[in-house]
């Protein structure tokens, strides 16, 4: 896929290991700053700015001292399953940001090196088995504590993340169906050319691969797993020092790359919109802006400028979502437990399963009758929205917030608990909070 | 450079699976066998079979061994597992199992040159120019969905019938 010599490969490949490597892990360290001055924003109170220039330097601080902190092992605990569980949380974690493309390919003397750190065949696959594993981490660490708060956080991790995978996988089909290919350059490539980012046709899958990430990040609102209010916190309740703060690396990262999966899947990964100057791509051996109308391919060149470029679009869509995680943290309550599964099982996955068949169905007659380029993302994005609204407004109407407590019971008893859901908001008075 | 890591993954792989039947404890025999299925997946990416290595650990690594944790934990198995370990006749009746199977594959690569099974495998050549055309999951996608449509959707209703069969047992009153 490239023209590098083998040398300037190796080279060129663990140069780029190491940078994606550090700065992922500075990301994780700045996020966890982010979230806590987030949290203070949002909550009307100032969040943690002592250390350094607007607290900057807190991260570095709560690194120091959960290095230096005694490590706890409880007296029943395994030892061998509680000292790995760690390891097995944050690995799955940091390793799946391989495949992202995160920069048009860069020109250097050696060759153009690709700004993705492994473009492996199988792209998409890859992430949803690495996140497949992510579940044994949590479990471990739950079930080793030999703790009853640790393990009911640990089966709640393993069942939410089992149940919420399906549709994680569902959603990401109509994104193959569009890119006709799994690898994840490939999808950049195919929304450049489209000129749509799959955001709009494909609203429907956007909205469920979204829930699907928050559930599978164990982040509110379904951050069951940990739960302090009825579990103290779960998985983690007997960990301590940087053992503990392995699982916050862990799930930080975690959304992290789910950011980039978002933005890579449905907001067109590092290319700028309206411009087509970005347009790169590995064809039979050489690099190409496009086709010809008679399909010829067009020979193109990178630029350093524009690997910079790219690369800043890339990190303000990432950075985007990334807000969004925190936004809905300190927004939304948590689910009850079987507001979770029923919003898995009876909602998400048939939504889903619905969706594929119809879209697959679109795409079909699309192509029959030879309806291409805007016309064609034009079609789909009305036939998405149309999908999106009934998924709204109609589907979910209601369902969430009732819960099982009285579906299964008829529609008249159900409406007085309807009637109490809303009740009128008085307006705030008297003094400000937080003065 | 690929010889190395076939030996490595060769090694944990069978390491894993003597571990898995020395553990005394289940979860620890559980990570044995996520262990092997996980340098298998290794062993398909050196000859690169990506799709079935990711496939490998999706299904295999990341849901079937996860189902088996539930069970391990819901059932419990007595916190000494030293008594669940069966001995005497189903012991033997286990080993034989396993040597059986072992005959039978050691039978099958012994005849790998003309195996029926192997007819329709285009080699090495022929791979190259299939993954070329029809990309990775294409090249497998195709024969599953046109040659073999029959027998795999009738693995389908056999999955189906599973798991109806398991929501009956489960809704039954005891």
């Amino acid at each position: 896929m490239n023209d590098l010599s083998l040398t300037a490969f190796v080279i060129t490949s663990s140069v780029k290991v190491f940078a994606v490597f550090s700065i992922l892990l500075a990301s994780v360290a700045l996020m966890t700053l982010v979230e806590r001055r987030l949290a203070g924003f949002i909550q009307d109170r100032l969040g943690p700015n002592r250390v350094g220039p607007f607290g900057i330097l807190q991260p570095a601080a709560d690194g120091i001292k959960n290095i230096l902190k005694e490590e706890t092992m409880p007296a029943t605990a395994n030892r061998f399953f509680f000292v790995l569980a760690p390891a097995l949380a944050i690995i799955p974690g940091v390793i799946t940001f391989a495949v992202v493309p995160f920069a048009a390919p860069l020109p250097t003397p050696w060759g153009t090196v690709d700004m993705v750190v492994a473009d492996i065949p199988i792209g998409i696959l890859y992430i949803l088995a690495l996140s497949s594993l992510g579940v044994y981490g949590l479990f471990l660490a739950g079930w080793a504590s030999n703790n009853k708060y640790a393990f009911l956080g640990g089966l709640r991790s393993a069942s939410q993340m089992i149940s919420y995978e399906v549709a994680l996988g569902l959603s990401i089909v109509p994104v193959l169906f569009l890119a006709g290919n799994v690898t994840l350059t490939q999808i950049v490539w195919q929304q450049q050319q489209l000129g749509f980012w799959y955001i709009l046709p494909l609203s429907l899958a956007f909205i469920l691969f979204v829930i699907s990430a928050f559930a599978e990040t164990n982040r509110l609102p379904f951050d069951l797993p940990e739960a302090e209010s009825e579990l103290v916190t779960g998985y983690h309740t007997e960990y301590s020092g940087m053992k503990f703060s392995m699982f916050f690396i862990a799930e930080y990262s975690h959304i992290l790359t789910a950011s980039a999966l978002m933005a890579t899947l449905f907001l067109g990964g590092w290319s700028i919109p309206f411009w087509s100057g970005d347009h790169l791509l590995w064809y039979e051996g050489m690099l190409i802006s496009g086709f010809t109308a008679a399909g010829e391919p067009i020979a193109a060149q990178g630029a350093w400028w524009k690997t910079i470029l790219t690369f800043l679009s890339f990190a303000v869509k990432t950075a985007f979502f990334i807000g969004v995680f925190m936004w809905v943290r300190w927004t939304l309550p948590r689910f009850r437990y079987d507001q979770v599964m029923h919003l898995g099982w009876k909602v998400m996955l048939p939504v889903s399963l619905v969706y594929v068949m119809l879209l697959a169905g679109t795409i079909l007659v699309l192509d029959q009758v030879g309806v291409e380029g805007f016309l064609f993302g034009a079609i789909l994005t009305a036939v998405s929205g149309a999908c999106t609204l009934i998924f709204v407004f109609v589907v979910d109407s209601d369902r969430l917030i009732t819960g099982s407590a009285v579906s299964g019971t008829s529609r008249e008893v159900r409406s007085p608990v309807r009637q109490v859901r809303r009740p009128a908001l008085e307006p705030r008075t008297g003094a400000g909070v937080g003065q | 450079m690929a010889d190395i890591f076939f030996f490595i993954f060769a090694a944990t792989a069978i390491g894993g699976g003597i571990g898995v039947v020395l553990q005394k404890n289940p979860v620890g025999s559980l990570l044995f066998m996520v262990g092997t299925l996980a340098s298998i997946a290794g062993i398909y990416v050196l000859l690169d079979a990506h799709f079935l290595a990711a496939i490998q650990i999706m299904v295999y690594a990341g849901a079937v061994m996860v189902l088996f944790l539930f069970v391990i934990m819901l059932l419990n198995l007595g916190h000494d597992y030293r008594d669940d370990i069966k001995t005497g006749l189903l012991l033997f009746l286990a080993f034989a199992t396993a040597g059986a199977i072992g005959g039978l594959l050691a039978r099958q690569l012994r005849g790998a040159a003309d195996n029926p099974i192997l007819a329709h495998f285009p080699g090495p050549e022929g791979m190259e120019q299939l993954l070329a055309e029809q990309g990775i999951v294409g090249a497998i996608a195709r024969p599953l969905f046109t040659d073999y449509v029959v027998a795999f959707e009738l693995t389908g209703i056999l999955l189906l019938v599973a798991l109806v069969g398991a929501v009956a047992i489960a809704k039954r009153k005891v």
